[in-house]
């Protein structure tokens, strides 16, 4: 009883049922197919590497006779077999807070003035110039740092010795070349700012021009529009970018262990050489260990893991609490 | 205080590109003026060289004179800063502070200009949403982004953060061209009551709409795509809709070209 109008029109063609995307033809099956496969085949291989690095890394905790948490050593040859992660969780999360305290707020004045105050003529080209640093390995920053930089940062540990010494955290009980946490998160830092420089000048670039001219209109300046309009709207962006660089300073290998002298203490004078981090006592252990020795550092990569996970859902939080005032809905 | 507008013989450039050509007219204070035109006539360049916006765009110029009451926008160590805080303006897409809310909105201004004490500065803004015909319908949610509003509240927000500064001239660039017609009406019925403070320069590319809010209507228009737009006639809108002096504007009025 479909086509009974009074006047003979042709049957209108049938309305497209479901999803847009399985209408049925063969090259969206294949596709479909393909994407399908590819996403299981992932989260397969996914999984079964999470399986086999949890098994082996409870393997290893199991036989651990000290406590995995709170153990200041590392010596799962040792008989019976001590380690801990307390240092290198310690020493990760410090000299990245340093690399960020640091990289961070200096990235954002250097994307802002690239994108809002640099002549055309200069932008363009100091753009594609922090592009090209933040594609450049961390790895050549660590050399360079490692050999150029470390020497004349004793400058700097001194007269923060000398200035700040009072806050306990800048007291330098040890004199000599500073193979310390600070030093590594200053590394850490230069490591970072190219690639947090070169996204968060990305995310300046791409505020509407229509809530710049909202403050502009106003008769705001030229810091008062980025404070009005350019840093809200980038909020989100800045968070991301850091991430990002904090994603590498948390993993960062050879640069930390060209740098640091590692020792098993937690000090929180941080110009004193010792300490460590994850990825550099990894880096350091991996080579020389047993089967055991490597079950032992696969466990604490997972810590790392497991932090940088924590790390990146507080920032998703971070950025979730604020969406209604988000600028993408303007 | 409103003031009077007196522009002589204005051209204004984007790089190479002559966009408008000497355009000399007089707006008087407390009066609604409507700009009318073919689109690309330069109607929004030349509203924007009034509150020295047109310069913020790469490669924008001016040559020529903008008075207000006595005083040369243009002239030397005059700083566009402070030109904008006195001729407020209203873009064509309401742009509220998308992370602000509803009081910050209006405030942003105000915080701009100097220091106020809280309950001063409460006054202000709530003497301002109700100038723009929003505050019993805000009243209950100052504190919520002024992002959550629709369209024509938006764009009377945006009125009412232009009218919280007190300017002397508010520039509206097709105001109502984004909104429904309720809201339209909203904000022609407020642009009659704001013309009693200020001084009101309105693009509008919606004929009727001229006639309903203006008091005089300038007429522009360019020779051809790519010549620079020009004034062809400013007059009182009675006269501009009923017996336009020169033939292109009937022309454009009656709908036989544009
Ligand atoms: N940002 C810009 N850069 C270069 N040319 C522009 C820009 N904005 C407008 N123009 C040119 O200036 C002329 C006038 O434009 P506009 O003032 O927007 O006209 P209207 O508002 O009357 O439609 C047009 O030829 C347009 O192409
Ligand atoms: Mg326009």
């Amino acid at each position: 009883m479909a086509s009974t109008t009074p006047l003979d029109l042709p049957p209108a063609p049938p309305a497209p049922r479901g999803r847009p995307g399985s209408t049925g033809r063969a090259g969206d099956k294949i596709f479909i197919g393909l994407s399908r496969g590819s996403g299981i085949l992932l989260l397969v291989v996914m999984a079964s590497i999470a399986v086999f690095l949890s098994y082996r890394a409870v393997l290893a905790i199991s036989k651990d006779e000290g406590n995995f948490l709170t153990t200041l050593d590392w010596n799962p040859a040792g008989d019976p077999p001590v380690f801990g992660i307390a240092v290198l969780l310690f020493g990760t999360v410090v000299s990245s807070v340093i690399a960020m305290v640091i990289a961070v707020p200096v990235a954002i004045g250097i994307a802002l003035f690239i994108s809002h105050y640099a002549p055309r003529k200069l932008a363009a080209p100091l753009g594609y110039v922090i592009d090209l640093l933040a594609a450049v390995p961390s790895i050549v920053y660590g050399i360079w740092g490692a050999l150029v930089l470390v020497p004349y940062l004793e400058g700097l540990n001194l007269w923060l010795d000398q200035f700040f010494g009072w806050t306990y955290v800048f007291e330098k009980t040890e004199v000599g070349i500073p193979r310390s946490l600070f030093t590594v998160g200053i590394l850490l830092a230069i490591m970072i700012l190219p690639i947090v420089t070169s996204v968060s000048r990305e995310v300046f670039l791409q505020v509407p021009k229509m809530n710049e001219e909202a403050a502009l209109a106003l008769g705001a300046t030229r810091w008062e529009v980025i404070r009005l309009s350019v840093l809200p709207f980038g909020r989100s962006g800045i968070i991301s970018a850091s991430m990002l660089g904090l994603g590498r300073a948390l993993g960062e290998t050879m640069a930390v262990a060209t740098v640091l002298s590692p020792s098993f203490i937690i000090s929180l004078h941080v110009l004193d050489p010792g300490g460590g981090t994850f990825a550099q006592n990894i880096a350091a252990g991996f080579g020389e260990a047993d089967e055991f020795g490597r079950d032992a550092l696969i466990a604490s990569g997972l810590v790392l893991f497991v932090l940088t996970l924590l790390v990146n859902g507080a920032a998703r939080l971070i950025i979730a609490r604020r969406k209604e005032y988000s600028g993408a809905n303007a | 205080m409103a003031k009077r507008i007196d522009v002589g013989g204005l051209t204004a450039y984007y790089g190479s590109h002559k966009a408008i050509e000497d355009i000399s007219m007089t707006v008087e204070p407390r009066s609604v003026t409507a700009f009318i035109g073919p689109s690309g006539c330069g109607k929004s360049t030349f509203l924007r060289t009034l509150n020295r916006m047109h310069e913020v765009t790469p490669g924008g110029r001016v040559e020529g004179k903008v008075l207000l009451d006595d005083e040369d926008l243009y002239g030397s160590g005059v700083d566009p800063v402070t030109v904008r805080r006195t001729v407020g303006m209203v873009f064509q897409r309401p742009n509220p502070f998308p992370t602000m809310s509803i009081f910050d909105n209006v405030a942003a201004g105000l915080r701009l200009n100097g220091s106020y004490r809280k309950n001063q500065l409460a006054d202000i803004v709530e003497k301002s949403l109700r100038g723009a015909n929003l505050w019993n319908e805000v009243k209950d949610r100052l504190n919520k982004p002024g992002s959550g509003l629709s369209g024509g509240q938006q764009q009377r927000l945006c009125i009412a953060r232009a009218i919280a500064v007190e300017p002397d001239v508010l520039l509206m660039d097709e105001p109502c061209s984004a909104l429904d017609p309720i809201s339209t009406l909203a904000i022609e019925d407020l642009i009659g009551e704001l013309k009693e403070r200020f001084t009101i320069v309105i693009v509008t590319h919606n004929m009727q709409q001229a006639a309903r809010v203006s008091d005089r209507t300038a007429f522009f228009n360019l020779a051809a795509v790519g010549k620079p737009g020009r004034l062809v006639e400013i007059d009182e809108t009675e006269r501009i809709f009923s017996n336009p002096s020169v033939q292109a504007t009937e022309d454009y009025i009656s709908g036989r070209f544009g």
